[in-house]
């Protein structure tokens, strides 16, 4: 994977991973703040929270305006895209660091759709904003002074990193790997949503056939904010959900998001090759007329 | 029923700032001016009964009485990135305090969308509603208890 900012930090790559190159510490962030070659991007579920103090020279890319499309269901176009990295001034050689609210949810989430038009020079910042408070850094209120480039993208990939519908199903007919990373009530079917997420909710209960249950949250150490390390991961993902690392997997939740997490903690830390959101998650699945659910 | 009068003049101000940037610079004002409850009032830990359900900003909401009937309404937020939670806080506390509570249990839920516009998360969304739903609730509870002593 093309990051070429690596950033061989003895306390990552102490955490055992197939890789460390998609994850910067903040020790490394909080060294790097003027580096040209990067755009720090903050991206958050709370809408106020990156106006009232971001890291010094960060961005938002806010996860309902920029990354979706407005009417349909769907993620911006290639020249939204286009736009967008241009609005905050990124080209083909920035290397983009995400980080946000929430574990970095809506960091992956950001990191996976700009993963889909190819810009592949992106990176988390390992513990998010939790983990930048914590450790007493400073934010600021000041708006970075951003000079727009001109970005042109490739067209979105979306049979890479995304899958559909149609595949999930042939994924389940052909008995390859899913993995559900909502909460186990949702995954039974006792619930059709979220606790506190009655409006996102399906007309059927339970999961799609042969997905193993393992929750999003269960990859961050929730003191820090950080991922775990790859010992913990593998518990999880192989010992647990049986995942082989040359595995076909794909990944659900309820909209996509959560399972962008799990996403990339798949791909880029135990560097799984052939690992799928599936974004219509379960508000497309547990809707449609026809197709086979377990509970 | 027509929405209490503080709450209308926020509302109204915000009306008057279209600006998406404007907007949120104002509600971050609210959220700086917010001050949590005092120890007299509700000591940690907080009452299970008074947290808000499925607020990730883990907010609390508290009521006192006054001898006008009606209630003053007080908020923790114990997320300090809580940042919406705490300017929610400050409208309830400022717009609903000593308001006829008959008139608190009339506002709308959509009070939320009214304040942050509908591009929440679903998660942020219901927090914050949950928080109009707890105050509307204490309302409530506390007109029919002045009914029954009456």
């Amino acid at each position: 994977m093309p990051h070429n900012l690596h950033v061989p930090t003895a306390e990552l790559e102490s955490r055992g991973y197939t890789s460390t190159e998609a994850l910067v510490t903040t020790d490394w962030l909080a060294d790097h703040l003027n580096d040209p070659s990067i755009r720090i991007v903050e991206s958050n579920e709370d809408p106020l929270l990156y106006f009232s103090g971001h890291i010094p020279g960060a961005v938002e890319v806010d996860w309902t305006r920029d990354l979706n499309d407005p009417v349909r269901r769907d993620y911006l176009n290639k020249e939204e895209f286009q736009q967008l990295m241009g609005r905050i001034g990124v080209t083909p050689e920035t290397t983009v660091i995400f980080y946000g609210d929430r574990n970095n949810w809506w960091a992956t989430y950001a990191l996976w759709v700009f993963t889909l038009f190819g810009h592949e020079k992106v990176k988390i910042l390992d513990g998010g904003r939790q983990k930048w408070l914590l450790e007493g850094r400073s934010l600021t209120k000041e708006m970075p002074k951003v000079t727009p480039t001109s970005y042109k993208a490739q067209a979105r990939d979306d049979a890479t990193e995304r899958a559909f519908r149609e595949q999930v199903l042939q994924h389940v007919k052909t008995q390859k790997k899913l993995i559900d990373v909502r909460s186990p009530q949702e995954f039974s079917g006792e619930r059709l949503h979220m606790p506190e997420y009655p409006n996102e909710g399906a007309l059927r209960g339970g999961h799609i056939p042969g997905a193993k249950n393992i929750p999003w949250a269960k990859a961050v150490n929730t003191e820090t904010g950080e991922f775990r390390n790859a010992e913990d991961l593998r518990a999880l993902y192989e010992q647990e959900a049986g995942l082989k690392k040359n595995d076909d997997v794909i990944i659900y939740c309820r909209i996509g998001e959560r399972s962008s997490h799990t996403w990339f903690v798949l791909k880029h830390l135990l560097g799984y090759k052939q690992v799928r959101n599936y974004d219509g998650s379960w508000t497309e699945w547990g809707n449609l007329v026809g197709v086979p659910i377990e509970k | 029923m027509a929405v209490p009068e503080k709450l209308q003049e926020i509302l109204d101000t915000l009306e008057l700032v279209p600006d998406r940037s404007d907007r949120i610079q104002f509600l971050i004002s609210l959220a700086e001016q917010f001050k949590p409850v005092s120890s007299e009032i509700a000591a940690k830990p907080y009452p299970e009964q008074s947290r808000v359900p499925g607020c990730e900003s883990e907010a609390f909401v508290f009521a006192t009485a006054s001898n006008e009937g009606t209630l003053d309404y007080h908020f923790a937020v114990e997320n300090p990135q809580g940042v919406s939670a705490m300017a929610l806080a400050a409208i309830l506390q400022q717009g609903l305090s000593g308001a006829p509570l008959a008139q608190i249990q009339q506002v709308p839920d959509e009070l939320v969308y009214s304040v942050f516009g509908r591009e929440l998360s679903m998660g942020k969304s219901m927090g914050l509603i949950h928080m109009v739903q707890m105050v509307k609730a204490l309302a409530q509870s506390h007109s029919n208890k002045e009914t029954m002593t009456s």
